[in-house]
């Protein structure tokens, strides 16, 4: 069905061409990332690779020339970024990414009722680091205004979603007794409002255990040491940066 | 069908029902996809704030939002969860990863245009035109022309695998929407008006788009203040 020497047009934007695209895929067979170099939306990808397992390169872009040519060679479907080149395949759109990483790695799951369960903690999950991930951007005025009500929700709204989840089953995952997507993208999701309000776990103690409990695994506990591909907080250079690629503003 | 009425205990009948207000919204998208799969539903409308926020305190809602779909015994919310399990469920999202991969691909791109579609009505009117102007050029340079070229290349009928998938109807939906804010809006795209005609006379997508179903109307700008009242007080 997309086989063959030649896969013209959008094809070639998702599936890789060929010998043009050699030029830009990983040589080394591992999946490669094109974001800024900085958390925003890739982050949660760095994540989900990372606890899988997998080993990843990265392409940090830094000007709007990059940006362009990205786009005028045809590898950004719909002209945006995160970028992940996988398995012969330029990913694009956030969701799609993570999906396909889970499913391919076991940590989607066994059947469509598991699937809906971390379908749906993940959207709270996103939801939550969204509001932060947004913050950076929005006026001064905006940001003061925003954190609190970000930490009142984590707190009131999504927190007790999860603590209560755990609660149910007395599990040690989130979902099926393993783990899953939804485990690392609450762990991410913790962690990034704790760096906001390091107490704000403070009354869920079934979450304080489960964050322990997961960042103690292994390839988790590789990624957060110092000198992992984990990516720090968006700083003003950071911001500066991502603004003038995107010329928004 | 309509049935005002509470959220009993157990979904006694077995059919899908789904919780929201009598609108398009974030809904939308699930109609669509459950009638395209030919999947009947009930429907709950709350009218009122004081209703939703009866629905918040019964503790149904996870993450105290609606959509609400009641399906298989679950009370389900956040609405690519509910998405994803009816397509899945209804074999609409691919034979394998590479092919779901790119159902997903395609149909976030729709619900990043919708998003922007359903804000619309919510900006100021000094705003608007300049919004409209927004709109219609990232489905002109963005998005139609992705999909526009995804036809093309492959010559087939539907977006991926050369079936019929959740892709195709949200696509369709979103086509639609464009429509009714630029009626001419496809005049760069021939494969899209193909595709639009071919799908929109797939019997259960026909049905859907007949006078007198359970597709919601574009919002009127007088109803605006109603409902950002009812999801914001």
């Amino acid at each position: 069905m997309l086989q063959g020497t030649h896969t013209p047009g959008v094809l070639r934007k998702v599936f890789g061409g060929t010998h043009r695209n050699l030029k830009r895929g990983s040589m080394s067979g591992k999946p490669k990332l094109t974001y800024f170099n900085g958390r925003g939306r890739m982050e949660s990808i760095r994540w989900l690779l990372a606890a899988a397992g997998v080993e990843f390169e990265e392409d940090f872009l830094e000007t709007r020339e990059q940006y362009l040519k990205l786009i005028q060679d045809g590898h950004l479907l719909f002209d945006q970024v995160p970028l992940v080149e996988i398995d012969g395949m330029k990913m694009v759109q956030t969701k799609a990414i993570l999906s396909y990483i889970a499913g391919k790695h076991n940590l989607y799951g066994k059947g469509l009722k598991e699937r809906a369960f971390i379908d749906t903690y993940v959207e709270g999950t996103t939801d939550l680091m969204q509001m932060i991930l947004t913050l950076p951007f929005s006026p001064p005025e905006a940001k003061k205004k925003n954190l609190p009500l970000i930490i009142e929700k984590a707190k009131n709204r999504y927190f007790p979603a999860y603590e209560k989840a755990l609660k149910q089953h007395g599990q040690g995952f989130l979902v099926g007794n393993q783990l899953s997507w939804a485990d690392v993208h609450l762990l991410e999701a913790i962690l990034m409002v704790e760096e906001k309000e390091p107490t704000v776990l403070s009354e869920f103690p079934l979450l304080q255990g489960f964050k322990t409990r997961i960042s103690n695994m292994p390839t988790i506990k590789k990624f957060l040491q110092p000198g992992s591909q984990r990516k720090p907080q968006p700083d003003d250079k950071y911001v500066a940066t991502v603004m003038k690629i995107l010329k928004e503003g | 069908m309509c049935i005002k009425g509470k959220l009993t205990g157990k979904n006694m009948s077995g059919k899908v029902k789904l919780h929201y207000f009598n609108g398009r919204g974030r809904m939308e998208t699930i109609r669509w996809l459950l009638a395209g799969a030919g999947v009947e539903f009930e429907e709950y409308f709350f009218e009122t704030r004081e209703e939703l926020i009866k629905l918040q305190q019964s503790g149904v809602l996870l993450f105290q939002q609606v959509p609400l779909v009641e399906i298989d015994g679950m009370k389900m919310v956040q609405t690519r969860a509910i998405l994803n399990y009816i397509a899945a469920k209804h074999n609409l999202y691919g034979k394998d990863l590479k092919e779901r991969v790119l159902i997903d691909m395609y149909v976030e791109a729709t619900m990043d245009l919708n998003d922007l579609i359903m804000r619309h009505p919510m900006q100021p009117p000094e705003g608007r035109e300049k919004n409209l102007a927004l709109i219609v050029d990232k489905a002109t340079n963005r998005y139609f022309p992705a999909y526009e070229k995804v036809l093309k290349d492959h010559g087939q009928d539907y977006l991926v695998g050369n079936q019929f998938s959740r892709a195709d109807v949200q696509v369709l939906e979103t086509i639609l929407m464009m429509e009714e804010m630029k009626p001419d809006i496809l005049a760069k795209f021939p494969l899209l008006q193909g595709f639009k005609a071919r799908i929109s006379n797939i019997p259960t997508i026909k049905k859907f788009l007949q006078p007198g179903s359970q597709r919601k109307s574009k919002i009127e700008e007088k109803m605006v203040p109603q409902v950002m009242k009812i999801f914001y007080g």
